[in-house]
């Protein structure tokens, strides 16, 4: 078996992957993606919509524009970049310094990476059907939306004619624009909440655009069809309950997924990384690193994230926080933070007083003029307007030492919308 | 006249009231940036979207000679589970909405081999509307 040897390895060639490697790589430490596509960019390749990078690159630009700015830097670095490479099984055991990470490809035949440090940076993946359990037949022509934009995007396929988008995620609405520019008929959109659950503004130019309808507060209780999806029964919810005498069908010959991401943290349980019950991700310090010293997390996998201009962000800062843990620097001390009423969670869970630390919360309300309050031990040390908050959207915030002023080693900081 | 709209021009999505003072003359609330307001007077008079689609590859494909006649690859393409088979293109600017079907048609039926550059003119000045379609990434 070959062996290899780096300071870090970043797991995964996305957004993050790339843009924590490139900051190991600027600190003068070696540094190799391993990605199990035969491409850098991960997810970014098949989303060819435009949108991203307005906060990185102060432009509008489509994904596969964003990926190939980050694939450029790159090429120009010192970073080994493995393709077509899966990391089979991470072993934490030997000691801080000696992680182990056995990995297969076609090119490589299995190889062995030793590493003082590893981020992790694979990504989330789709819930499916059976994940929120549709009942009715199963019939083909069922598909995930981001499977069916893989597709079409990048394979050439066109999977349906008229379709129906369970679940108002924004790869779903993403997807409804998308079959209806590749002359597909999306005839409704329906949505189990009272509200959506990807941003407004896709709401506004894949919907609205297009006419197309969205159910809200809305079950999916039957999937008909024997061979091929025929159609599908929608029932209203009333006070959190389905009254089905309002029941109605929708006819359709294919249907899409778009119920949520869930990060894809199979490796990292089995490097013994702690994982979050509310984000799936792992549970991190003020650096970003896990509760295996040495191992960081960022990007999707840490928690889904909206925009990928967050993701870049986040995975900028876990990539130096690694830089700065392989140069032996510590944080000296470190305030939990807590969520408080209507925050569904925030990321990391602990900062460092010390220096100005960016929190990614999310709500668990609608909310207009809404507030946020932060509490250092039940004092309440700021608070900050919001404006509209809803789910689908992450509230960002930077705590620095002058908001931390006062803490001692036990003191919690509470995040709570009001 | 009263409009409420939501503002696409970023994911912040601000929720705009656009009010018609005189004929042509509009006051824009609730946005954050100049765009914003911008963005709603054009969404009432002549609403415009940046369009996004993929044109079709040649013949030259992605692969070499040699890779073509490697069984295992050929059963990949035939799935289409190997090199991309589109190149995603977008308009340089907003297209007029009511262009946008005719547009999709066009590039739908564009055909372009490899190798592309990011950024490189796949159809230039549409219809003199002063947009190009340019490719979204790079194909070698």
């Amino acid at each position: 078996m070959k062996e290899l040897r780096y300071d870090a390895v970043v797991i995964g060639g996305g957004a993050a992957g790339m843009a924590a490697a490139l900051e190991i790589d600027k600190a003068g430490f070696s540094c190799a993606i391993v990605e199990r596509e035969d491409h850098l960019g991960g997810i970014l390749m098949q989303c060819i919509h435009n949108g991203f990078g307005l906060h990185e690159f102060k432009e509008e630009l489509t994904g596969p524009e964003f990926a190939e700015r980050f694939a450029e830097q790159v090429a120009k670095s010192n970073i080994a970049v493995y393709l077509g490479t899966t990391v089979t099984d991470i072993n934490a055991q030997n000691g801080p310094y000696e992680k182990e990470l056995i990995c297969a490809s076609p090119d490589h035949g299995i190889l062995k990476i030793i590493s003082k440090s590893i981020v992790l940076a694979m990504g989330c993946r789709e819930r499916n059907r059976g994940n929120v359990r549709i009942p009715g037949a199963r019939p083909a022509g069922v598909y995930t939306a981001g499977l069916a934009q893989r597709l079409v995007n990048i394979e050439g396929y066109i999977p349906g004619k008229e379709v129906v988008i369970i679940g108002s995620g924004d790869i779903g609405l993403i997807m409804a624009r998308r079959m209806s520019w590749v002359g597909c008929h999306v005839k409704a959109v329906v949505e189990i909440m009272p509200y959506p659950s990807g941003l407004t503004r896709n709401i506004v130019q894949c919907l609205h655009d297009f006419n197309i309808p969205l159910y809200l507060s809305c079950q999916t209780t039957n999937i008909f069809g024997n061979d091929r999806v025929e159609g599908i029964e929608v029932t209203p919810m009333e006070n959190g309950a389905l009254v089905p005498e309002k029941a109605f069908r929708i006819d359709c010959d294919t249907v899409l997924l778009s119920v949520g991401l869930v990060p894809e943290n199979e490796l990292s349980k089995d490097a013994g990384v702690e994982l979050h019950p509310t984000t799936n991700g792992p549970i991190v310090d003020a650096s970003l690193m896990t509760n295996v010293e040495g191992i960081f997390a960022c990007g999707n996998v840490l928690h889904v994230h909206d925009l990928v201009d967050w993701v870049a962000e986040e995975a900028r800062f876990a990539g130096k926080q690694a830089a700065a843990w392989l140069r032996g620097e510590r944080p000296l001390h470190q305030v939990r933070v807590k969520a408080g009423s209507n925050v569904r969670y925030a990321n990391p869970g602990k900062l460092d007083p010390s220096r100005e630390n960016k929190v990614y919360l999310r709500s668990m309300i609608v909310k207009n003029d809404a507030v946020l309050e932060l509490r250092l031990d039940n004092r309440v040390i700021k608070t900050i307007k919001k404006g509209h908050i809803q789910p689908s959207e992450m509230i960002t915030l930077s705590v620095g030492p002058k908001d931390l002023e006062g803490y001692t080693t036990d003191s919690a900081l509470e995040l709570a919308l009001l | 006249m009263r409009r409420e709209l939501t503002c696409i021009v970023c994911p912040i999505g601000c929720s705009l009231t656009v009010t018609e003072k005189e004929q042509g003359e509009f006051e824009v609330t609730g946005n954050r940036c100049p765009r914003g307001a911008a963005y709603a007077v054009e969404e009432i008079t002549a609403p415009k979207r940046v369009v996004t689609a993929t044109c079709r590859l040649g013949p030259a494909g992605a692969c070499s000679e040699s890779e073509s006649k490697d069984p295992i690859y050929q059963r990949m393409r035939r799935h289409g589970l190997c090199d991309p088979r589109r190149l995603p293109v977008k308009t340089s600017g907003p297209c007029p909405k009511e262009y946008i079907d005719e547009l999709l048609n066009t590039i739908y039926h564009t055909q372009v081999t490899p190798p592309v550059q990011r950024g490189a003119v796949i159809i230039k000045n549409w219809k003199n509307l002063g947009l190009d379609v340019v490719a979204a990434r790079a194909l070698d």
